[in-house]
């Protein structure tokens, strides 16, 4: 009963119906009005013959009086499959012809009517039926009456035909039809079950499974391929997601271990009170840097939801640049590092400026942190940053170029995901989000950061385009 | 190094926050520094509480039960009342503190923050009001910064400085004897409201410091431990 239901309950189900029904009245309309023309023709083509016989039976009437007309009916009614007639004398009394039992004032009313009568041939009371039949009655000068007519059976009879045709063909339709849709329903109706049932176990868990597609290129073929798009989309995202809460577990589990060891170790070892303070110094130090990082985080998904893009203005990337490096300049001379800055033209660009500034900041200090000289080897080599911002076609490139060791082509993509930081760079102190968050605020302006070899070095550029983000309907 | 300590004005604080352990821990601790605090849980009580401007300074959370914490810096500003708000907000995102300032607070603090990042911040409020900010010519000691002509002099010397120097000595000096973290000083000298990795803070300073107290037997630019620095005439 469910099955029936949900058949029943399906849209190709029911549109089957709907076409059913359309076509069936038409059917029905067809043969209504074939058989209602057919009876009409055949009422036609009686008048004509008996009008046409009327004329001639008058005729004979007129040329020999009603002998030759007796004569005349007589000798046309014994003809087969004759037409009727009956001669009367004005007081109704029957002359000639071939038909009796006609209705009482049958013959009163002049021109078309119809009666019915029984021939004479046939006795009284055989039990057949009288016939229909359809006469014209008509007033011969001398008070004869002549009446001349024709069966209708066979006009009735063709009638039936018609309409019992019309009958069992809309029951054929009918049947024909359901049965169709029936098996269409069942049909679509199997491959949505199978859809369904894949769905039901990916939304248990298992993102692996894929909707079947049948290869015939029809319309669920398509819809199950597009949706079968989004779901290894939507797998590579949570795949992605699970490398990043996994990331994050970790690198936010390691502070606060060694958070709850130092603050365990001063309970167990301090004695003093300088100890203790130097041990709540460091919590506090370490809870600094954990706060730092969550921090970087949500302002990553802020920039990646696409938030911050109520705040955008027109602003100068070349003064950012300038402002970036100048904020940067003391630090880098500490390390003995030639911060430059090549940002002469104004490179105008609508964004969210504090972001924009945090990115370059970024930049600049990974740049600083990696390209430090080793601790007193006498480098080859002094170190050198250059921070560039120019305009080109529709896009502001500001770049970030240093000669320290680089990043392996291989790991470029790589160190651009939260927390990633590559096994040498393990011991530089930062939260491994820097290079991450200016990747999602390029994305948001709807740019992009890239990592070229500088050789020797890295260089990271930040694109953006010059008019914000295309504001995507 | 001995730890310069600021000479502190006593306040009237008003922390208005729905977390009773956090605003106790915040009465307690502007208590133990010298100032006098009182605590409201809800919007209303806050407004009510401030509405007769008895407070020097307002510290209301953003997120509060009854009367939200903008609504309320709103009201209050509808009925004249001035007294400077700081905000706190878990919400630290740069839109967030636009919103908050628009409102009508006077700073923005997210959350955590630490202690002394807030009394910092409070102190500096309180003194804006009629404080040291019209004034054109800024004295510490036997260091003068003429805010027209720009010049600074230290004693008879004249101290050469960068546009950017400059900036970081009138902000310190502005508030010369309280206490300025970096936080502060990259928000309002260098109007960046994120946190640097590195401390670039720390070495800007100290080539300032380098440039106004190197040779001299009194230092002026002390550095407080855990909480920033300060402007200060030791001599006194």
């Amino acid at each position: 009963m469910t099955a029936l239901g949900k058949l029943f309950r399906t849209t190709t189900f029911k549109l089957t119906l709907v076409y059913l029904t359309v076509f069936a009245l038409f059917a029905a309309f067809l043969l209504g009005y074939f058989a209602l023309n057919t009876r009409r023709l055949i009422t036609e083509q009686i008048t004509d013959t008996v009008n046409a016989e009327i004329t001639g039976l008058s005729e004979q009437y007129r040329l020999g009086g009603i002998r030759r007309l007796v004569i005349a009916v007589d000798a046309r009614a014994r003809r087969p499959g004759s037409s009727l007639y009956l001669v009367t004398t004005f007081n109704g009394e029957a002359l000639a012809g071939n038909v009796t039992a006609l209705p009482p004032g049958a013959l009163d009313t002049q021109g078309w009517t119809e009666i019915v009568y029984r021939r004479l041939d046939e006795p009284e009371n055989s039990g057949k039926p009288e016939h229909d039949a359809l006469v014209r009655v008509f007033q011969l000068p001398g008070g004869f009456r002549l009446l001349v007519g024709r069966d209708l059976d066979e006009r009735e009879r063709l009638y039936h035909i018609v309409l019992s045709a019309g009958r069992w063909s809309v029951i054929i339709v009918v049947v024909l039809g359901l049965a169709g849709g029936l098996f269409v329903t069942r049909r679509v109706l199997r491959r949505v079950d199978a859809m369904t049932e894949t769905t039901r176990t990916i939304m248990g868990g298992d993102l692996s499974g894929r909707l079947p597609v049948a290869g015939t290129g029809d319309e669920l073929d398509r819809l199950a391929e597009n949706l079968n798009m989004m779901l290894e989309r939507i797998e590579a995202l949570m795949v992605g997601l699970k490398e990043v809460s996994d990331n994050i577990a970790h690198d936010l589990k390691t502070p606060l271990t060694r958070l709850r060891n130092r603050a365990e170790q001063a309970l167990r070892v301090a004695k003093t009170e300088p100890e203790y303070r130097a041990a709540l110094e460091a919590t506090i130090e370490e809870s600094d840097g954990l706060i730092g990082t969550f921090n970087a985080l949500l302002m990553i998904a802020r920039a990646e939801s696409g938030q911050a893009r109520d705040d955008m203005t027109e602003f100068d990337a070349a003064e950012v640049a300038h402002d970036i490096c100048e904020l940067y300049e003391p630090l880098a001379e500490e390390k003995g590092i030639a911060l430059k800055v090549e940002a002469g033209t104004a490179a105008p660009v609508r964004g969210n400026r504090e972001l924009v500034s945090q990115a370059v900041a970024n930049l600049v200090d990974n740049a600083i942190k990696y390209c430090e000289p080793p601790e007193g080897g006498s480098g080859e080599r002094t170190p050198e940053i250059a921070v560039r911002a120019v305009s080109e076609g529709d896009r502001i490139l500001i770049s970030v170029a240093d000669n320290g060791p680089g990043i392996p082509e291989a790991d470029r993509v790589r160190v651009v995901e939260r927390f990633v930081r590559l096994e040498q760079s393990r011991s530089q102190p930062g939260s491994g989000l820097g290079l991450s968050l200016a990747a999602a605020v390029a994305r948001l302006h709807g740019g992009e950061l890239t990592l070229a070899d500088n050789e020797p070095g890295l260089k990271a550029v930040i694109a953006l385009p010059r008019g914000g983000p295309v504001q995507s309907a | 190094m001995a730890d310069a300590q600021p000479d502190r004005v006593t306040m009237r604080l008003l922390v208005v926050e729905d977390d009773r352990d956090a605003a106790d821990y915040l009465v307690k601790a502007f208590r133990e520094v010298g100032h006098i605090a009182d605590a409201a849980t809800d919007g209303e009580d806050g407004l009510a509480m401030a509405s007769d401007g008895q407070y020097d300074v307002l510290i209301i959370d953003r997120m509060l039960p009854k009367l939200d914490g903008l609504a309320l810096i709103g009201n209050l500003r509808a009925k004249g009342n001035e007294t400077p708000v700081l905000i706190l907000s878990a919400l630290g995102q740069v839109d967030d503190r636009v919103k908050g300032l628009r409102a009508g607070g006077d700073d923005y603090l997210p959350k955590p923050y630490s202690f002394s990042e807030l009394l910092a911040r409070v102190e500096v409020l309180s003194r804006r009001r009629g404080g040291r900010g019209e004034e054109t010519v800024l004295r510490v000691g036997d260091l003068v910064l003429d805010r027209m002509s720009r010049e600074v002099r230290r004693g008879e010397e004249e101290v050469s400085l960068q546009p950017r120097e400059f900036r970081l000595l009138e902000y310190l000096m502005k508030h010369a004897g309280q206490v300025v973290t970096r936080t502060m000083l990259l928000e309002n000298v260098w109007d960046y409201h994120f946190d640097p990795q590195t401390n670039v803070i720390d070495v800007h300073i100290s080539r300032l410091r380098s440039k106004i107290d190197k040779g001299f037997s009194q230092p002026l630019l002390h550095t407080i431990r855990g909480a920033g620095y300060m402007i200060r005439d030791g001599a006194r």
